[in-house]
């Protein structure tokens, strides 16, 4: 774990990663409220964190966010015509605040 | 909030730097916004291809009706080249927003405030600079500031206003590449050392916010815990590649 | 918004297909349904950039074997290996003509390794936690291989270096990078894209890029 910490803190492609503000139209569209402000908590390590501070990598098939504490993955997102999907398995809660 | 795109019109569009344009962008429905925020921005070819990016919001909230976004022109880029060259008062831009709850920062949440920006990273900290103006604030206040150059400081004689005006707004900047004759401020990319010196004369219960290049930011948030800041008053935003 | 809005004046950065060194005709026909032309390599990235040093580095195949084989880097490099011009596809609707790769096809890695006979799919794994799953019969008869080196020179790790897997005729997420190894199996076991909403077979020619299509 801790190497992987290193991995994302100093990684030669440090510059693929954006913080969690830069999802936050999508994250507002999916689920109709601002969400960058809504704190998550990871399942792997149990850092609670706001998604603004999670760490992203968006240049992909779909959108990863990942824990500031461990580099796990919290969330998945894929929009797809059907809709957007969203896989949170990597979150053990996270917080819908009320609009 | 409204998440919905909605059309903005562009009513002014300015030059900031040989690089970075201003673009106001008039919103008859906007329903205001915090310093910090951003909008996504989408671009839509007749064909249907499109693509979206998210610009932070320049202006304060007190200005009602409208936006301001400044924008760095990425050579090969898709959509800054676009806004530079193409993009005139009276186009119509399809938009959404405000986005963004956790890079904000008001005068209500107190201070003192550190701001640092690497390049077009001022952007959301100038607006938050103009609200703490325009709201009478006299939160003691500083931007460290990177640019390569001196004619690539953005908002440069409106900081210099700022800074003037006497009400606890600071400002020191560092140019990483070239200097002009007699230049007095830093001259190297921000480490641990400047910002221990730009942060000193704020005290105790600082609010840090930074932006620029990831490579920056990753830098300043490693640098400010080690200086002792608590993790939960250091926000970033990493907005990827480019620049400094 | 009801009527589609269309902003004046944007095309976008996509390389018109009909100009270019080879004839339009020919670009047309190798540019997949969706998708647009580009002679850059993106950069596309789930997660942190792997640093595993090349000593403790190995390339695996497990699972329906009669025998599990992993070779460390030298004897990876010591496979008989060859050069590979292909047309890349990514599913961000990029297509790139004629990279050029050096690598050692999958065919090579599983000779005499004796598959069961129930083997049916390969699960490429990487270094980072990231899967892909592929029919065997998508990356047999040379249509896959582990390649090291792109465009004359050391594979670059943000673009899945030190060795990534590469299958042309699939839409480039199925293309793992910094692989470490096939898990043979009988049963089929949708990867990390295609357990959410990502075709499970990703032929860019049928444009299969979400689960329905």
């Amino acid at each position: 774990m801790e190497d992987r910490i290193a991995m994302m803190h100093d990684d030669p492609a440090v510059d693929l990663t954006v913080d969690g503000s830069a999802v936050g139209g999508m994250l507002a569209a999916a689920f109709g409220v601002e969400m960058t402000a809504a704190p998550g908590q990871c399942a792997h390590c149990h850092t609670v964190s706001v998604v603004g501070a999670m760490r992203v990598y968006m240049r992909g098939p779909g959108v990863v966010l990942r824990c500031p504490a461990c580099a796990e993955v919290v969330l998945r997102i894929v929009q797809t015509p059907r809709g957007t999907m969203i896989d949170a398995r990597g979150a053990a809660y996270l917080v819908i605040e009320r609009g | 909030m409204s998440i919905d795109w909605q059309l903005a019109m562009v009513t002014a569009v300015r030059d900031e730097t040989p690089t970075v344009r201003s673009f106001t962008l008039g919103l008859p429905g906007w329903a205001g916004h915090r310093p910090g925020q951003h909008i996504d921005l989408r671009l839509t070819a007749a064909d249907g291809y499109s693509v979206e990016r998210s610009y932070s919001i320049a202006s304060e909230p007190e200005r009602a009706g409208e936006v301001d976004i400044t924008v760095e022109r990425i050579p090969g880029g898709e959509v800054s080249p676009f806004l530079h060259e193409v993009v005139v008062p009276g186009d119509r831009l399809e938009v959404r927003g405000p986005i963004g709850g956790y890079f904000v920062w008001e005068a209500g949440l107190g201070g003192p405030l550190l701001l640092i920006a690497g390049g077009s990273g001022v952007v959301p900290l100038m607006a938050m600079a103009r609200h703490r103006a325009r709201a009478g604030s006299r939160i003691p206040a500083r931007l460290l500031f990177s640019s390569r150059g001196p004619d690539e400081i953005i908002y440069r004689d409106e900081l210099d206003r700022l800074a003037a005006a006497g009400d606890g707004f600071a400002v020191a900047h560092t140019l990483t590449r070239q200097q002009p004759p007699g230049w007095t401020g830093y001259a190297r990319r921000v480490d641990e050392q400047m910002l221990a010196e730009v942060i000193e004369p704020l005290g105790a219960g600082v609010r840090a916010y930074a932006c620029g290049p990831t490579a920056l930011v990753e830098t300043v948030a490693n640098a400010l815990v080690r200086l002792g800041l608590p993790p939960d008053r250091i926000r970033t935003e990493r907005f990827g590649p480019t620049g400094t | 918004m009801g009527e589609r809005f269309v902003t004046r004046g944007f095309v976008g950065r996509r390389e018109d297909a009909t100009s270019g060194p080879m004839g339009g005709d020919e670009r047309r026909r190798r540019t997949p349904p969706g998708q647009y032309l580009t002679t850059d390599f993106p950069v596309l990235s789930a997660g942190p950039t792997p640093r595993t040093p090349l000593d403790r580095w190995s390339l695996s195949i497990e699972g329906l074997v009669s025998k599990p084989v992993s070779w460390s880097w030298a004897e990876f490099l010591a496979l008989p290996a060859r050069d590979w011009v292909v047309d890349i596809s990514c599913v961000t609707k990029w297509t790139h003509l004629d990279m050029r790769w050096r690598g050692v096809s999958v065919d090579t890695l599983l000779e005499g390794l004796d598959l069961d006979p129930k083997a049916a799919f390969a699960i490429a794994w990487s270094d980072g936690g990231y899967t892909t799953n592929l029919p065997l019969a998508d990356i047999l008869n040379s249509q896959a291989f582990v390649a090291y080196e792109y465009d004359g020179k050391p594979l670059a790790p943000e673009h899945g270096g030190p060795a990534r897997l590469v299958v042309p005729a699939r839409y480039f997420w199925k293309s793992a990078k910094w692989v470490r190894g096939l898990r043979i199996q009988a049963t089929d076991e949708p990867g990390f894209w295609e357990s959410l909403g990502y075709n499970n077979r990703g032929d860019q020619w049928r444009e299969e890029r979400y689960t329905d299509d």
